[in-house]
């Protein structure tokens, strides 16, 4: 285990003080502010917050597709490999992008172009990274479809997207995202869309691929069971902003932050007889940031102090909070 | 894809029997008695009696129309009322000029509103874009009446790079035919290119924000692959719509063009037809036109199946 807790041994990913701008009519924002962290070589780690947290936006980033977005990244360093993602022009990170990275995203129902079969897009990306011939590649894709657990994959190939379900979908999706052996997966929400058995099985699927081909995942998520279940450490976005990381255990066990003590608060199902308890308030908009701790308005612990300076992710202990009172307060964790 | 195309073709039969009704019914739609107004002014009663019979309108309408259809799909249409020329041998004569003209000038409109669709819409908000757009709206306000005569001022007199006028049929001289048929081609090509150009970039911008361009970029294709391949393709099914509405409007301006431009097609011989009241030519070029838009636009319909494979399945 490394001594922070968002340093890993073995990077794949390091990001320093990554900021990500958006053009709005409020002028360029940020939505993504001095966010530090990394991925080990085969390790997951759950990035995770609310929507509108930054958490996807960083993921892009690491993509490089956030001009796709008429969004760009204003400051920092991503580097894949030791390789730094950000001095590549658009045609050398093309070659990274489905080789060395890859995504998975949240909708499989039409993140699967419709016009052609699943054979012809996974061939498509076997040939555009790695030498093969077509048949070579359609070989290989059969080989994937079965091992993402699709049946029958010598009939499946040819089929199209719109008489698959959306868990064969997302199946479908994983082998294409997978089929180049990326060092590093990026999975977006990938379960949220599926039904709650098959969220399941997609999760067990991804974890026993990374055990195969030892690749690092960054699970992004607002799901805390889904980051239970499969994450070694977690890194919480909120506003835009790191407010905390920490190994999975200790999180769970024992969160320094309120705002990761409010989440484990409104998860379901652990305290059945209790109502479920979500966080008051929204995330406040960019452009209306409170003055101190952009969470103080939520906070049922806040202090006078927090409404003043914004405060700095500190190390406690191996692991990290964005929080003046993360040393005193001994808020409630979930499980043991 | 198959069963798609069967089931398409099979709808054209009652279409192509409800055309052929009608071409017939033209006959009736002749003021007064067709064979008094054929006959003319100073026809006998006899003169009149003859053409009454030579057209069959002594018997009942269901027989003649049984045997106008019959005669029809044998390929025979009678004969023209005063050249007594065969109708069909008329219309095999000029049926080609006239297809290679929409032919031409539907390639031209496609391969200029396609590219500068799909770029506009990739570069939208682009100067790129924005020069594209004007000249589409340009496209689309010219009326043929007034590109037809510029572009003969221009390039067949000015310029002198093209014959103005006249067509040479594709089997004298393949390069003579297309060169002749360049300027009526291009005159006929500019509106429709400008509609496809727009619908284009409509479609390509729409496509373009789809969750499967953006697996397509985080898969990490070339951008040719993700615009020519992913993009396109999706984008296409609205301006196939496009282009199959293109074709009609193309045979109806082609009367006007072959007018302006000399061309011996099908649609100046039917606006002669039509003033000495050549009644079995007209009925026979409206049925082979009617025809052969019907046909295209089965086509049209099945080509849906190739760029959408959903509608393969509904079929």
């Amino acid at each position: 285990m490394s001594s922070h807790a968002s340093s890993a041994v073995d990077p794949v990913l390091q990001i320093e003080d990554l900021a990500v701008e958006f053009i709005t009519e409020h002028g360029w924002l940020t939505v993504v502010d001095g966010v530090s962290f990394e991925v080990g070589r085969g390790e997951t780690v759950g990035l995770i917050g609310e929507s509108g947290c930054g958490k996807s936006v960083t993921a892009m980033a690491v993509l490089g597709l956030i001009e796709q977005r008429s969004g760009r990244v204003s400051r920092g360093c991503i580097r894949l490999d030791g390789r730094d993602l950000l001095a590549l022009d658009s045609r050398e990170m093309r070659e990274i992008r489905g080789r060395k990275v890859a995504m998975v995203f949240q909708e499989p129902m039409t993140s699967i172009d419709p016009a052609f079969t699943v054979g012809n897009q996974m061939v498509e990306v076997l040939r555009r990274h790695l030498p093969m011939s077509r048949s070579q590649a359609r070989q290989r894709s059969v080989e994937l479809l079965d091992r993402v657990g699709i049946t029958d994959p010598h009939r499946r190939i040819d089929s199209f997207p719109h008489e698959l379900s959306g868990g064969m979908r997302q199946r479908v999706l994983i082998a294409m995202a997978l089929s180049c052996e990326p060092d590093l997966l990026i999975a977006d929400e990938p379960t949220t869309a599926l039904d709650v058995t098959v969220q399941a099985q997609v999760l067990d699927l991804l974890a026993g691929l990374q055990a195969e081909m030892g690749m690092a995942v960054l699970l992004v998520t607002h799901d805390l069971g889904v980051v239970s279940e499969t994450c070694e450490r977690v890194i919480v976005m909120y506003a835009g902003e790191i407010v905390e990381t920490a190994s999975t255990d200790e999180l769970f066990a024992r969160p320094l932050h309120p705002y990761t003590a409010a989440m484990l608060a409104s998860l379901p199902g652990l305290h059945p007889d209790e109502p479920l308890d979500p966080i008051p308030g929204i995330v406040p908009p960019r452009h209306a940031l409170p003055p101190g701790c952009w969470f103080e308005p939520r906070c049922e612990h806040a202090i006078e102090l927090c409404g003043s300076g914004h405060p700095t992710l500190v190390a406690v202990g191996g692991r990290s909070a964005r929080c003046l009172r993360a040393d005193d307060l001994r808020l409630p964790g979930v499980g043991s | 894809m198959l069963r798609l195309a069967a089931r398409r073709l099979l709808k054209v039969i009652p279409l192509l029997l409800l055309v052929s009704f009608i071409s017939f019914g033209l006959l009736n739609l002749v003021p007064g008695d067709p064979a008094v107004q054929i006959a003319g002014e100073f026809a006998t009663e006899e003169q009149i009696e003859d053409i009454r019979a030579g057209l069959g309108l002594d018997r009942p309408w269901p027989v003649r129309y049984a045997s106008w259809l019959g005669d029809a799909v044998r390929g025979d249409f009678g004969v023209s009322l005063f050249s007594k020329v065969s109708v069909a041998t008329q219309i095999w004569d000029r049926l080609p000029a006239t297809l290679s003209l929409i032919g031409l000038s539907l390639a031209i409109s496609a391969l200029i509103g396609v590219p500068a669709g799909t770029f506009a819409g990739w570069r939208e908000g682009t100067v790129l874009d924005r020069f594209l757009t004007m000249g589409t709206t340009v496209g689309v306000a010219v009326p043929v009446f007034v590109a037809a005569p510029v572009l003969i001022l221009i390039f067949g007199i000015k310029l002198d790079w093209l014959p103005a006028t006249g067509y040479v049929p594709i089997t004298a001289n393949p390069i003579d035919w297309a060169r002749s048929l360049m300027l009526p081609a291009i005159a006929l090509a500019l509106t429709g290119a400008a509609e496809i150009a727009r619908q284009t970039r409509a479609g390509v911008i729409d496509v373009k924000k789809q969750d499967f361009v953006r697996t397509a970029h985080a898969n990490g294709l070339a951008t040719w692959q993700v615009l020519g391949k992913h993009t396109l393709k999706n984008a296409m099914i609205p301006v196939i719509t496009v282009i199959g509405l293109q074709i009609g409007r193309l045979f109806g301006l082609s009367v006007l063009i072959e007018q302006i431009f000399n061309i011996p097609g099908l649609g100046s011989r039917l606006i002669a037809a039509v003033f000495e009241n050549d009644v079995p030519f007209i009925q026979g070029t409206v049925l082979i036109l009617g025809t052969v838009i019907v046909l295209v636009n089965a086509a049209v319909d099945i080509s849906y199946g190739y760029f959408n494979p959903r509608v393969r399945a509904a079929a």
